[in-house]
């Protein structure tokens, strides 16, 4: 039938079938379970309708470690078909797909969503508040994000998944040298998240500028904050310029428009830079939490406080301006003047100095502590000298006359992943266990998860480290194989024994929060870690209001200071605290942008009309909504607080 | 919720404050998109294909009937909020009504307008020209479409629940993007209009 | 707690072994690698920045690496007394000078080095400046190169003979997706795109086979997309085109048209050259035009990329490009 025959995947092959039955069997599963344990309700209003940042926050966390299991077996599938030369166990179309999901899954449906779960969670806490500025946006943040990336990767399984890679440039994403809809996915499933993303900048850089706890001036945020301050502002600056090049792609695939196009005036490198306008700032927005992370956790297990805390703040603030102005160096190629890249190429440079600035902070932070190595620290110990070897072969590939032989080939790849890998990634994992005993009331194991860290260490240098020599001895990037005469094959094949060492770190990641979900103690204090800041200064699960009392921030470690130095951190009397109300709002304006998004993708014009008229719908409802919140009564307080044993548990 | 009396209405409780503060970070936000478009349209300006360029397409008096109508319109919104400053409910509203009316009226010769330049031969297929043109004019007129709605709804709340912290917030809030997509009118009047008719 | 200090120790001995090692056998290789193996000039000051940028980052490495290693041994909590307290550390501003003025100091360096190199790979190679350069059309369609001859009046597809000591101009562009003009041996790349011209200046000092690839993804076809080159000595190349000149079929307008489709075509010569009926993206042919009206009908809907501009019915002229 003509209608559904759109919903094809054009390049099946045994995986996409098996994937498919193994995506129909868990939905059903997840139905079947749900209906049984009669767990819809709980569901529904616990989750589904939350407008609390810490179960947002949790929510992004789990959506996070999936894509991560997508994207990384995307990875292995590629590393496996690239091990040995003239493979067949991809062929070039599906290769193509592969290689194009892993780079968006990864980036946009894992790494920003890990990080806005550590922001959505620690964030308020951190200030000493008790929600973000807007906790209906922050929900609507949140699903219009997973409702984004569904859209995406439902295209593996229903039309075809886009195979332009992750950068889509055009004429080649355009309709003629992509005629199927998955291009279509990648336009509008990112743009959805997109939006959502642009909405955490609004919410959290409101929150930050005008929630903290009194006496917590700018100067005295803890560096998490900092970054997440920063972090929001780039997102204000340059996702809009994303949701411009997405509707101008979406138009010339959907609309016939003639933006992008080879003919009729269109100019293809128009694309190239506006996606790199935004790229480049992304790269920072992914980078400067984790670095707010590490400077969170090297502290607490040096015992020591952060050196340098005037140059951290300046360098991220410097970071982040700057980081608009460097976007020519992922195409030095292009055909511009040689005093074009001479400025990039010192832009470019430049940025590497404030990241200087902050690794010998963090070395000399450690300096004079007590270093404790738990899992945390493992990961941030690992990051300084393995980012410091990604971040000086960012610093070569910025020398544009070099670049002209480095450029897409696999010592650019190497180079990212080195960057994002101990960067984000190492970051993320950190932080996860660092913050899993305040969010979820247990500690994740030690054992195990040192396992994993060092599968994970071992198998990223095995992995990428040999890339830097195939690249330059002429493997390019994004090529479905390699015949025998070019010699690529025994570091292809390290590098895919690398890989697997990181899926076995994945499972063993998996494994150490299943293995403590089943062993690890509940009886765990508040402050496991003897931390320095804030959030540790709640209880174990934090509650809904998260603080009893607003704390009292009298300098930068203002937990250490009641902890040690006597500092009074909540005075005086329990009052009413007023609480915002969930919602079902944001879930359903999500399932419909949905709907739209899917409409859109198969030009089923008639559905988006529905859809967009629904969204509208949605927005005039909420305008006329009348929704104060409730408030949570001073005997409530004091029944859950001495549930927990007080206000100054942790003394 | 604590109200202010010492602040104007729109500014008396916390989340008025919050609401504030979080719109003026949208319209930087909404500054960013339409540069965007901007830097595109000045990229792509001379691109017109076989298609027609601004000079064959522009005509004075359709723009300027349209800028009269978009600014007069930011005036009186101006007007609106400081009746509602003032507590005068009644004549809040019926700013508010003129501006939504001559805002439509705004929208109604720029949909003249393009359908003038489609039976002139460009369409937002025809050329990258034209395909800029008419999405950065439009996504302006977008925005003001979405402004009538809403303000729409806000009048209806006014009148409903009359002037309350909630209703005054909305209404300044409004009043904001109101005058945003005035400013970027101004823009595109100098830099696409005028630019491209000389 | 002595054989749990003495582990992780050990942890950190076999680690940092491993690294040093990982390098030192990494950077023996190197000679062989293509980039590091230059055949040309422009590959030569290439691979010159490359080595001076391996060498004073690696110093960078081996900086933060000390430190760690030392901090680490140092101040492990294992190792330290129980009552030891950290102090509170602000910042130094002596250190902090260091740390900021060195990494000015490199990064001034490599501008300069960077400013001087890239106006080096853009211009024609040193030693041959002044010299009558031979300039050849490479352009792809998906997803084969064709190289246009226009001063020989020759066609090749998917291979390239080049003169030893005479300086190439290369005017890249592509009948469709972006491309990647590369000869890792010779230079660096640059992109071939379908509405303009771009230019990459190169040469070769020795004879001998090097391969050559699009080194920017197109699809389906993409890593395929190679081409084989030959540098030989001009009286070698000359020997080369007068065969060809005798012996090759010329290429037409419909034969072009067939080579244009999707494909990958193999090795093919040809008399003549396409940018006889199909002029490249230059000049007035230009995809940006600014302001004049192009009246030439040309809109033939989707097929127009693999169409040339024979509608161009007002350029009769031959193009023998400089």
């Amino acid at each position: 039938m003509g209608f559904f025959s759109r919903f094809l995947i054009p390049n099946p092959s045994p995986v996409i079938y098996s994937s498919m039955v193994a995506i129909g069997v868990t939905v059903l599963l997840i139905i079947v379970g749900l209906t049984h344990f009669k767990k819809w309700f709980f569901l529904w209003s616990g989750w589904l309708t939350t407008v609390d940042h810490k179960r947002i926050g949790i929510m992004y966390l789990i959506s996070a470690l999936l894509m991560l299991f997508r994207g990384g077996v995307d990875a292995v599938m590629m590393r496996a078909q690239l091990a040995v030369p003239d493979n067949k166990l991809l062929d070039s179309q599906h290769y193509n797909e592969v290689f194009s999901t892993h780079g968006v899954v990864m980036i946009l449906f894992m790494a920003m969503p890990y990080i806005m779960a550590l922001m959505n969670f620690v964030v308020p806490l951190q200030i000493g508040a008790r929600d973000v500025a807007f906790p209906r946006l922050n929900a609507v943040s949140f699903w219009l994000f997973f409702m984004g990336a569904m859209l995406f990767n439902i295209s593996f399984v229903i039309g075809g998944s886009p195979d332009a890679g992750w950068t889509s440039y055009f004429p080649l994403a355009g309709n003629e040298f992509s005629p199927h809809v998955g291009t279509n996915y990648y336009m509008i499933g990112i743009q959805i998240a997109g939006i959502g993303t642009l909405m955490t900048g609004i919410n959290f850089l409101t929150t930050i500028l005008k929630m903290r706890a009194p006496g917590m001036t700018l100067m005295k945020m803890p560096m998490f904050t900092w970054s997440a301050l920063v972090t929001s502002i780039i997102i204000i600056f340059a996702f809009p310029v994303l949701t411009v090049a997405l509707i101008m792609g979406t138009m010339d695939r959907l609309f016939a428009t003639k933006f992008f196009t080879m003919t009729d005036g269109g100019m293809d490198m128009l694309w190239a830079n506006l996606f790199w306008v935004w790229g480049h700032p992304e790269v920072y927005i992914l980078i400067l939490p984790a670095f707010g992370l590490f400077s969170e956790i090297i502290p607490t297990f040096s015992r020591r406080n952060l050196y340098g805390y005037r140059s951290m703040v300046a360098s991220m603030v410097f970071i982040s301006i700057y980081s608009f102005f460097v976007w020519t160096h992922h195409f030095f190629t292009m055909g511009q003047a040689a005093y074009v890249n001479s400025i990039f190429s010192i832009t470019t440079m430049v940025i590497a100095i404030p990241t200087g600035i902050k690794i010998f902070n963090w070395l000399f932070t450690m300096w004079k502590g007590r270093i404790r190595f738990t899992v945390p620290m493992l990961y941030s110990i690992g990051f300084i000298p393995l980012f410091t070897i990604g971040g000086v072969t960012g610093v070569m590939l910025a020398m544009s006359a070099a670049d002209y032989q480095y450029h897409n080939t696999m010592f650019l790849v190497a180079h990212f992943h080195n960057v994002i890998i101990p960067g984000v990634v190492f970051a993320v994992l950190g932080a996860g266990t660092y913050y899993w005993p305040k969010m979820f009331g247990f500690m994740l194991n030690e054992r195990i998860g040192k396992w994993a860290f060092w599968f994970l260490t071992i198998g990223f240098c095995l992995a990428f480290f040999p890339m830097y020599i195939t690249g330059l001895d002429g493997q390019a990037r994004r090529m479905y194989t390699y015949s025998e005469s070019t010699g690529f094959g025994p570091l292809n094949m390290i590098s895919f024994i690398g890989a697997a060492l990181m899926a076995i770190s994945f499972v063993l990641i998996v494994y150490t929060i299943y293995y403590s979900i089943r062993h690890a103690p509940r009886d765990v204090s508040d402050d496991p870690w003897d931390a320095r800041s804030l959030e540790w200064a709640t209880h174990n699960p934090v509650p809904e209001y998260n603080f009893a009392i607003i704390p009292q921030v009298n300098s930068r470690e203002t937990f250490w200071d009641a902890k040690y130095k006597g500092h009074e951190l909540f005075k005086g009397d329990y009052e009413k605290i007023h609480m915002p109300n969930n919602s079902g709002g944001p879930f359903i304006l999500s399932c419909i942008f949905f709907v739209f998004g899917f409409a859109l993708v198969f030009s089923i014009w008639f559905l988006a009309i529905i859809g967009l008229i629904g969204i509208f719908v949605c927005m005039a409802h909420r305008s006329f909504e009348i929704d104060h919140g409730h408030y949570i009564s001073v005997e409530e307080i004091i029944e859950t607080e001495a549930k927990f044993g007080g206000v100054n548990k942790w003394k | 919720m604590e109200i202010d009396h010492s602040q104007p209405l729109e500014y008396s409780t916390e989340q008025n404050r919050l609401n504030i503060l979080g719109f003026w970070i949208f319209l930087g936000a909404e500054i960013m998109l339409f540069a965007t478009l901007f830097a595109s349209y000045f990229t792509l300006v001379d691109r017109t294909g076989n298609g027609p360029a601004g000079a064959e397409l522009f005509e004075i008096t359709p723009v300027l009937a349209e800028t009269f109508l978009l600014l007069t319109s930011s005036f009186v919104i101006g007007l609106g909020i400081h009746a509602m400053r003032i507590g005068n409910k009644k004549a809040m509203l019926t700013f508010f009504v003129i501006t939504l009316l001559l805002g439509l009226g705004f929208i109604g010769f720029e949909i003249t307008e393009f359908i003038t330049y489609y039976r002139e031969g460009a369409t937002l297929q025809t050329s990258a020209f034209t395909s800029i043109l008419f999405t950065t004019l439009g996504t302006h007129g977008a925005h003001v479409t979405l402004g009538l709605f809403w303000g729409l709804f806000i009048i209806l709340q006014v009148k409903k629940r009359g002037l309350t912290p909630e209703t005054a917030n909305k209404s300044f809030i409004f009043s904001l993007y109101w005058h945003f997509l005035d400013i970027v009118w101004i823009f595109i009047f100098t830099f696409i209009y005028m630019k491209g008719m000389t | 707690m002595n054989l749990k200090r003495k582990g992780t120790y050990m942890k950190i001995k076999w680690v940092t072994l491993a690294i040093l090692s990982t390098i030192v056998n990494v950077l023996s290789g190197c000679e062989s690698l293509a980039v590091l193996d230059p055949k040309g000039p422009q590959a030569q000051t290439q691979a010159n920045v490359i080595w001076l940028s391996i060498a004073i980052m690696a110093v960078i490495v081996i900086v933060v690496c000390a430190i760690l290693v030392f901090v680490l041994t140092k101040y492990r909590d294992s190792k330290l007394p129980k009552d030891y307290e950290p102090p509170y550390i602000e910042g130094n501003h002596v250190v902090e000078t260091i740390i900021v003025g060195v990494p000015i100091l490199i990064v001034i360096f490599f501008s300069v080095v960077s400013v001087i190199s890239n106006n080096k790979v853009e211009a024609t190679p040193e030693g041959y400046k002044g010299q009558d350069p031979l300039v050849i059309y490479a352009s792809s369609s998906d997803w084969k190169w064709h190289f246009s001859y226009p001063e020989n009046d020759i066609e090749t597809v998917n291979y390239l003979y080049i003169p030893t000591n005479r300086p190439l101009e290369f005017k890249l562009y592509s009948f469709g997706p972006i491309t990647s003009f590369w000869i890792p041996q010779l230079g660096g790349q640059k992109y071939a795109m379908s509405n303009m011209v771009t230019t990459l200046h190169l040469a070769a000092d020795e004879s001998g086979e090097m391969m050559g690839r699009n080194a920017n993804f197109s699809g389906k076809g993409f890593a395929e997309n190679m081409f084989h080159v030959e540098a030989m000595s001009q009286d070698k190349f000359d020997e080369w085109v007068k065969e060809v000149k005798e012996t090759a079929k010329p290429i037409t307008e419909v034969r072009f048209n067939e080579l244009l489709k999707p494909g990958h075509e193999g090795q093919l010569t040809f008399t003549g050259t396409h940018l006889n009926f199909s002029p490249a993206p230059e000049g007035e042919n230009a995809g940006h035009h600014h302001g004049s009206s192009d009246s030439n009908a040309n809109s033939k809907g989707e097929h127009m990329e693999h169409d040339h501009k024979s509608s161009n019915s007002k350029e009769k002229s031959v193009h023998n490009h400089e």
